[in-house]
């Protein structure tokens, strides 16, 4: 198959709100550098359960799960939507990254659990999109 | 038979989510998964959804599957946004509205971006059906913007299209523009509650009105079209955020998936459907084909220079590229 037939497969990421958090600036400028990095995006909207940005995690076969949070609620909310990948055999191979406001005694718990990195205020854009093409699962496409 | 396969089969999600990730990136082997999974198909009836952005396509979609789940059916929707030209990126945000079948696994909704091949969406979109086909669904609903040749090429692949129109889009003279609105076996005007729903209703039924309607199906099947095997397409006035008219709506689309039966239109649709994969198909591969010759062959920029010194033309050098393979052609043919 020639190369320039076809762009090289896309990294593809879930951008997802989850919980009552109805912040959603942050989100959306990822998304948009997301994009402008070259990826596909998928923005959950507000306000979703663990088990749809789960939903949305599997059926879109994302690469990138960024889950981002600022209410808090992340030690009940993000067990759940690793649970939940875990259940449909989606956890191995995707980078879950958790973006927010995240004390740093969770941090470690989180990571523990299997969250790949985590990104606070003042968090680059270049960072993020850097760690994602380093990290981005190769998933023998 | 391939896991992959046999597991798509068995129910997994994750091997159709991981299938459909195959077919759009194009990897190795998704070929052979698509056609062991087309024996598996033709059960679905497949709907196309377009209309200009913001329309309430993704909104109506969503409602139209929750009535679908309500009446015991399982639904795949397939939604195509447009990818950025310039870096490949995209939002694909139809995710947001599919508020009513949240958490409902038999609801498979993927997001599709246009990646800017030429022919390549309309191929990748119609093996991605085949596979939410073989997985069981029982209705398959793609939902796209439609703005081009590409997208029109998509939905009319569908046993039904609806196309939904916004209140107080244009005067008469645009529903007369070629284009979109033939394509259509069910109109919508969504966001009926806005002003100018009325006229815009009113002007697409007279539309429907004027004379021989020669809409894609009698084109495309060549037939004279006796009065007994005509379709009038349904206006449909819906509010699809408040869930309006969605029952009218659901119910138009069964009309005409129940007139295709009847008519034999049906079958004639998955004729060309297919007449049409594999013409893509062709010419898709055989363009492949001559890429690699062409490359074998030192690449273009020769033949270019060429042509700049006025020592050939581009026929000729078409000519004398395509040559082998044209004789090779006729050498091998077996009738």
């Amino acid at each position: 198959m020639s190369a320039d037939q076809q762009t090289e497969a896309s990294v593809r990421c879930l951008v997802a709100k989850v919980g009552l958090d109805g912040h959603d600036r942050g989100a959306h400028v990822i998304s948009r550098a997301f994009r402008d990095a070259g990826f596909e995006v998928i923005y959950s909207g507000l306000h979703r359960a663990p088990e749809e940005v789960v939903q949305a995690a599997v059926q879109e076969d994302v690469d990138v799960l960024g889950i981002s949070i600022l209410s808090g609620a992340h030690k009940t909310l993000v067990p759940e939507i690793l649970d939940g990948l875990k259940e449909y055999d989606a956890f191995d191979d995707t980078l879950v990254l958790v973006g927010g406001i995240v004390p740093d005694d969770d941090e470690d718990e989180l990571r523990g659990l299997g969250v790949a990195e985590i990104f606070g205020p003042g968090a680059s854009m270049d960072e993020m999109i850097d760690y994602v093409r380093e990290h981005a699962p190769d998933r023998d496409r | 038979m391939s896991d992959l396969v046999s597991e798509l089969l068995a129910g997994k999600h994750r091997a159709l989510a991981r299938v459909i990730s195959k077919i759009e990136d194009r990897s190795p082997g998704y070929r052979e998964i698509v056609s062991e999974l087309h024996r598996h198909t033709g059960d679905a009836d497949v709907i196309g959804v377009t209309g200009s952005p913001g329309a309430g396509k993704s909104t109506l979609v969503d409602k139209v599957a929750a009535a679908y789940r309500d009446r015991g059916e399982t639904v795949g929707v397939i939604a195509i946004d447009p990818s950025s030209p310039f870096t490949g990126g995209a939002v694909l945000g139809d995710r947001i509205r599919m508020a009513s079948n949240a958490g409902d696994m038999d609801v498979f909704f993927r997001s599709m971006s246009a990646r800017g091949s030429l022919g390549g969406l309309s191929t990748a979109t119609t093996d991605a059906v085949t596979a939410l086909d073989a997985f069981g669904k029982d209705k398959v609903i793609i939902e796209t913007v439609g703005a081009g040749q590409n997208e029109i090429d998509i939905v009319r692949t569908a046993d039904t299209v609806a196309v939904l129109v916004p209140p107080d889009s244009g005067d008469d003279v645009q529903m007369l523009k070629a284009g979109i609105l033939e394509i259509a076996d069910v109109f919508a005007v969504n966001k009926a509650d806005l002003d100018g729903a009325d006229r815009t209703v009113q002007q697409l039924t007279e539309m429907l009105h004027y004379g021989n309607r020669r809409g894609t199906d009698r084109a495309a099947d060549g037939d004279g079209g006796d009065d007994a095997d005509r379709w009038e397409p349904p206006v449909i006035e819906t509010v699809a955020n408040g869930g309006e008219g969605v029952g009218a709506f659901v119910t138009a689309i069964d009309d005409h998936l129940a007139h295709l039966d009847e008519s034999g239109r049906r079958e004639t649709k998955q004729r060309s459907r297919y007449a049409a994969a594999i013409r893509t198909l062709l010419r898709e591969d055989a363009n492949e084909l001559l890429v690699d010759e062409l490359a074998a062959r030192g690449g273009v920029d020769q033949y270019v220079d060429d042509v700049l010194a006025r020592d050939a033309d581009p026929y000729t050098v078409t000519e004398e590229i395509l040559a082998p393979l044209r004789e090779c052609l006729a050498a091998r043919r077996e009738r």
